[in-house]
């Protein structure tokens, strides 16, 4: 089911006057932010769909802006975000694109900094929900709830070390996808859970062989 | 958990409790929270709400000027007594407009299911407040039976104007206020599902076609409708009037409608009223020109 909560529905609170276009804007910024686990130097917004032909009245660019800064769907900056990102040194351009995207509120997010590049596709499906459908392009999807995001080296054994840690924790895994570009490369496992991760059990996680990255998504 | 209408209507009537109590559980269920924390994080929703009715009815005007201040002109209307559809349903219109008038002025609102649909629950919410007389409690209970219905439609259709049309906006919260309106006036379980259909069969089609893309024309006035056509609703369930098509049969052909409705309907401010000359006219003095022309711009 795309929707789980009854705050789903009633909720977010939020800085209008949209949420697909202005609360789910912002929520994608800000869980792009938190995967590229700092504040970007740089970020490339691509538009598509309804957020192209309609972002300008809606304030989709300030919330996106705005969660990118990391401010939530209620802070009452996100009309002044654009001015704080230029502050802040946080160069941002955007650009609208002609493809028809398969979800008409999709927006496209190429960050950067001296070191590291990240490219972030999501989708905002209504009600302020959205969902991300592409990092790196890697196919996955991730909606917000609780998960952490592993990046690791596609090898045997992998997923049980992975898993093994959480069962140790007493973590259960709610959902998981695991998708891989080329056999042997890079690969990302989305891993959904209940509970709440304690900064140890990410640190365990880091440790284990072949793993790159674990990156924690929190609400 | 239940996926339709049909068994959240079921296991309100196995277990002899309230739709709204049906969601709590769910709820805390889902979330791992305590049943307290549930009930006191829509508390926090409600208290938004009632905020933001209690701003626009003092009156606001949006950063366009398109709206703002009319559910002022609304109140003073009801308090000279002239009024012919009678104060109750009034009253709940003047809010639904007084929240989405906030909504527009960017303020602070909670999205009931969406931001351009915020003003319908509450709106209802606050009208019939005055004539049940509700507790605190059973207030938040009305939006846990509205977050019930709205659960249903936004998983088995959509709340989104941009995948279904203004249908699936204020459509949807017309359908959830119905039920809710029901629930607190004492209704039955399926009372409150009758209502959510025949209100939704009356939103079936509507088009989402905001005038220069922004949540202000006709979004405000789509609220103030979708309030007064829950309310007729919730009337007409209580006095033991059932839809001759089942709720989740109405929900799918919502559902069946949306996918076939043109792009140019589905929020993106190309069709119907943005369309219209003054629609068009209006764009132009916002933006300068009209948006499809925009060029790409740098921060």
């Amino acid at each position: 089911m795309k929707y789980r909560s009854a705050f789903d529905i009633i909720g977010p609170v939020m800085i209008g006057p949209s949420s697909s276009h202005t609360a789910g804007a912002a929520r994608i910024g800000r869980v792009a932010r938190t995967l590229f686990e700092k504040q970007p130097k740089k970020v490339k917004i691509s538009l598509y769909g309804s957020f192209a032909s309609t972002y300008k009245g809606h304030g989709t660019d300030l919330a996106l802006v705005a969660g990118l800064l990391d401010f939530d769907t209620f802070d009452e900056r996100i009309p002044k975000s654009l001015e704080i990102a230029k502050e802040l040194g946080m160069e941002v351009t955007f650009q609208t694109e002609k493809a028809v995207p398969e979800h008409p509120n999709t927006v496209k997010l190429n960050l950067f900094d001296e070191h590291n590049e990240m490219e972030i596709i999501g989708i905002s499906i209504g009600g302020g929900t959205i969902e991300i459908t592409e990092i790196n392009s890697f196919k996955l999807k991730l909606s917000g709830d609780p998960a952490i995001l592993v990046i690791h080296r596609d090898r045997f054994g992998i997923i049980s070390s992975v898993t093994s840690v959480l069962a140790k924790n007493e973590i259960n895994i709610g959902h998981m996808e695991v998708a891989r570009k080329e056999k042997g490369e890079m690969a990302i496992m989305v891993i959904e859970v209940d509970q709440k991760i304690e900064d140890e059990v990410i640190e365990e996680l880091k440790a284990l062989c072949n793993v790159t990255r674990v990156i924690r998504m929190v609400e | 958990m239940f996926r339709n209408v049909a068994e959240l209507v079921g296991l309100a009537e196995k277990h002899q409790v309230k739709i709204a109590e049906i969601m709590i559980r769910q709820e805390v269920e889902i979330s791992g929270l305590t049943r307290e924390d549930v009930l006191s994080k829509m508390d926090g929703n409600l208290t938004v709400m009632e905020k933001a009715v209690e701003r626009g009815l003092n009156g606001v005007k949006s950063r366009t000027g398109l709206t703002g201040g009319d559910a002022v002109l609304l109140q003073n209307y009801i308090k000279s007594g002239k009024a012919l559809s009678g104060p109750l349903l009034l009253d709940a219109v003047s809010k639904a407009v007084a929240t989405n008038e906030v909504n527009a002025a960017m303020g602070i609102i909670c999205a009931t299911p969406t931001a351009g649909s915020a003003g319908v629950v509450p709106g209802t919410l606050f009208a019939v407040k005055n004539q049940l007389n509700p507790s605190r409690e059973e207030m938040v209970e009305f939006l846990f039976t509205a977050a019930a219905f709205g659960f249903v439609v936004a998983n088995n259709a959509s709340i989104s104007g941009a995948a279904g049309g203004c249908q699936a906006e204020v459509g949807s919260a017309a359908g959830m206020a119905a039920a809710s309106i029901v629930e607190m006036a004492g209704g039955t379980p399926q009372q409150a599902a009758e209502a959510m259909a025949i209100t939704l069969k009356n939103m079936l089609g509507l088009v989402c076609d905001p005038v220069a893309g922004l949540v202000e024309v006709p979004c405000v006035k789509r609220n103030a409708m979708g309030a007064s056509n829950a309310l007729t609703a919730a009337d007409m369930a209580l006095a033991g009037i059932t839809s001759r098509i089942p709720c989740d049969e109405v929900i799918s052909a919502m559902y069946a409608i949306g996918q076939t409705m043109p792009s140019a309907l589905r929020e993106t401010g190309e069709g119907g009223l943005a369309a219209t000359p003054t629609g068009r006219r209006l764009e132009a003095e916002i933006f300068g020109e009209p948006k499809a022309k925009l060029k790409d711009y740098l921060v």
